[in-house]
């Protein structure tokens, strides 16, 4: 990075807000509209001071309508502009799931490019905050299955930031998870101006030699506690950020367990179905005799996200992840 | 609650004309326009039947009956005002430009069908019940946004008013004032449930009250009442005065699709004591004999163009390209995922017998 680049500290929510003031400025198209993001800023703060900034206009508070204002955020969409649109938390976008699967992600296929859907859904998603049924998701799977929409979820300030300019850039639907544990959980030194991150890259958080660890959004810090605790243990592990969730990286997933040929994923979302079973696919596919152990999964469980009274049984910490590491280790 | 949304109509079932204030704005021209469009699309809608019978196309879905809705809504619009159809709505889409043969490329399973004319801002075809109406709103509230005096209009039946994109659409559009024309086609069936069994209310329209929101209830088979009412609504619309709901009361005569039987689920005789005594078209045809504009020899020739310009799209639907495997991964994103790549290499290899 050029020494030039002003950089400032900021926490994620912060690099978020960050980019949409970028994209705010940069193009008159890009407006934001949601539940509470005006006056309010956001129930995170996410989109703090923008209405302030940028008018009643440009970012709109919208009536408690996932569906209607995914669908309207759609109609906007054909007709020009570049709407990002923030659901208050993933928990809470199910209404709106029919306008995102028979519509959003299948506009470009169905008039074969005629129409576009340059859509951003903004939600703030996963447990570890000890808050209301519902407002602990992670259902990314449900996204990841879906043709026609990319899924994007950092886990550090910078990614944030550059990761959100990226999808608004993006000319079709993007599904941007914030989690929410990574929220205000630490700053990083991010530049002011307007950068990217590319979406569909992952990127080595810990460089190591006997296991690879695969994680995204807030187990990510999971991940690299289990590494700091497996190192003491003479085990040198390979922490994997995948920041993207479709398409997956696959060239960074087969290099690093190419290496490693022992690999632990993990991911707070129910086990079946997970986007970790996806990420077995990639190593069965392409890495299958380099491997020396089975893959060890450490994930949610196939119940409901429990009330928050029993979440830290439900949430892989790094205890239940360094059992892995050590088993693959072992094997 | 009917009373006070009472059926609005400008030509009774005889033909005659019931509001002498419209008659400054009605000619011989603005008749003759509404009885070919009538007709183009009633034989289009017989031709796909047929078409369906005999295995030339997929699942159809025939709007026979509800012509005058169709034809004089689409009428009302301007060149580029939006238009957000259901899957029984081509009759108003190729009465604003849509092409005969992408209608029936539609119906013959190809995406290419999805593809409005060049600068023609039409939308696909809305499978999902009511999902059409919030994107209507949107687009709606873009044009206001640009600062235009174009508006949106969107078509959906009776029981779309169930779903809660119908009530989500209108209160944002109500609150957004968005330029938007929510024209329901009320035929009176969803696919088999009738209306007392879908809702409460004796009307639609009435439901506009709770959004603050204009209506009106007009007789769907006078084509003066659709076509006079529509242009008032998009007219509020362009004025910057907000959306209108507008419930126009019309009945299909047929099936749902060809995939259905009415038989089991309604007295047919009810379709043919409609077609005898409220066809649209018939009722079209009794005023213009009351005024004597566009004999016999007139109508036919009008009948015989239509059948010509319908038989000259199936023609060229016959003739059309057969599909090719990458259009169902080359769209998916703007540049193609590695899966979607790879998948596509596989199934081209495949068929090329590697």
């Amino acid at each position: 990075m050029s020494t030039l680049t002003k950089m400032k500290t900021l926490t994620m929510v912060q690099a978020i807000t960050d980019a949409m003031r970028v994209m705010l400025q940069e193009s008159e198209d890009v407006l934001l509209m949601g539940e509470d993001i005006g006056t309010n800023g956001g129930v995170f703060r996410a989109t703090d001071g923008l209405q302030q900034e940028f008018g009643e206009d440009r970012v709109l508070d919208t009536p408690l309508s996932e569906a209607g204002f995914i669908g309207a955020a759609i109609g906007m969409g054909l007709n020009g502009f570049r709407p990002v649109a923030e659901v208050q938390f993933l928990g809470f976008i199910y209404p709106a799931y029919e306008q995102i699967m028979t519509h959003a992600s299948r506009i470009r296929t169905r008039t074969l490019g005629h129409f576009t859907c340059p859509l951003v859904i903004r939600a703030p998603y996963g447990a570890g905050v000890r808050a209301p049924e519902i407002h602990s998701d992670s259902t990314e799977a449900l996204f990841t299955h879906m043709p026609g929409i990319k899924v994007v979820c950092p886990a550090t300030p910078y990614d944030a930031k550059g990761l959100l300019i990226a999808a608004i850039e993006d000319p079709d639907p993007v599904l941007f998870l914030e989690p929410m544990r990574c929220y205000r959980s630490s700053r990083e030194e991010v530049p002011e101006e307007k950068y990217t991150v590319e979406i569909g890259k992952g990127k080595v958080v810990t460089e190591g030699e006997d296991v690879t660890i695969i994680a995204w959004g807030a187990m990510v810090k999971v991940a690299e506690d289990a590494a700091k605790e497996a190192a003491d243990k003479g085990i040198s592990c390979e922490v994997l950020d995948l920041r993207t969730l479709y398409p997956l990286d696959r060239d960074l997933i087969s290099s690093s367990v190419q290496k490693t040929g022992r690999t632990v994923v993990v991911h707070e979302a129910h086990a079946t179905g997970g986007v970790g079973n996806d990420v077995l696919a990639i190593i069965n596919d392409n890495s299958f005799l380099y491997q020396k152990a089975p893959t060890e999964r450490v994930t949610g469980f196939d119940t409901p996200v429990p009330y928050f009274g029993f979440e830290d049984f439900y949430l892989p910490d790094s205890k239940r992840v360094l059992a892995a590491v050590e088993k693959v280790a072992r094997y | 609650m009917i009373e006070e949304f009472q059926l609005v109509q400008v030509m009774d079932q005889q033909g005659e004309l019931v509001q002498g204030e419209y008659e400054k704005d009605i000619s011989e021209d603005l008749t003759r326009t509404f009885y070919r469009h009538l007709i183009r699309i009633r034989t289009f809608d017989k031709k796909a039947v047929s078409l369906q019978r005999q295995g030339r196309i997929g699942t159809y879905a025939p709007f026979e009956g509800q012509e005058a809705s169709q034809v004089g809504s689409a009428l009302a619009l301007q060149d580029k005002d939006w238009l957000f159809p259901s899957y029984r709505d081509h009759g108003a889409t190729m009465t604003f430009g849509h092409s005969l043969l992408h209608i029936l490329l539609f119906w013959k399973g190809r995406n290419e069908g999805c593809v409005p004319p060049e600068g023609k801002n039409i939308f696909t075809p809305g499978i999902p019940i009511a999902t059409q109406l919030p994107h209507a709103v949107g687009a709606a509230f873009a044009e206001k946004r640009k600062g235009t005096r174009n508006a949106a209009i969107v078509y959906f039946g009776d029981g779309a008013t169930s779903e809660g994109d119908f009530h989500e659409g209108l209160n944002l559009a109500s609150v957004w004032e968005a330029p938007v024309v929510f024209f329901n086609q009320n035929n009176h069936y969803a696919i088999s449930v009738p209306m007392h069994k879908q809702m409460k209310t004796k009307t639609i329209a009435q439901k506009a009250l709770a959004y603050d929101i204009p209506s009106v209830r007009i007789d769907g088979n006078d084509i003066f009442a659709v076509y006079f009412e529509t242009l008032k609504a998009l007219e509020r619309a362009r004025n910057g005065d907000g959306p209108t709901l507008i419930e126009s009361v019309t009945w299909r005569y047929g099936a749902h699709t060809t995939a259905d039987d009415p038989t089991k689920y309604r007295d047919q005789q009810e379709s043919e004591s409609r077609r005898k005594d409220n066809d649209p078209v018939d009722r079209l045809m009794k005023f213009m004999k009351h005024r004597g504009w566009g004999d016999e020899e007139w109508m036919t020739s009008v009948q015989k163009e239509c059948a010509k310009e319908v038989d000259l799209a199936v023609e060229e639907l016959e003739a059309y390209p057969a599909a090719d495997p990458s259009v169902i991964f080359d769209y998916v994103f703007a540049t193609p995922t590695w899966t979607i790549q790879e998948q596509k290499e596989k199934l081209l290899e495949r068929l090329r017998g590697e």
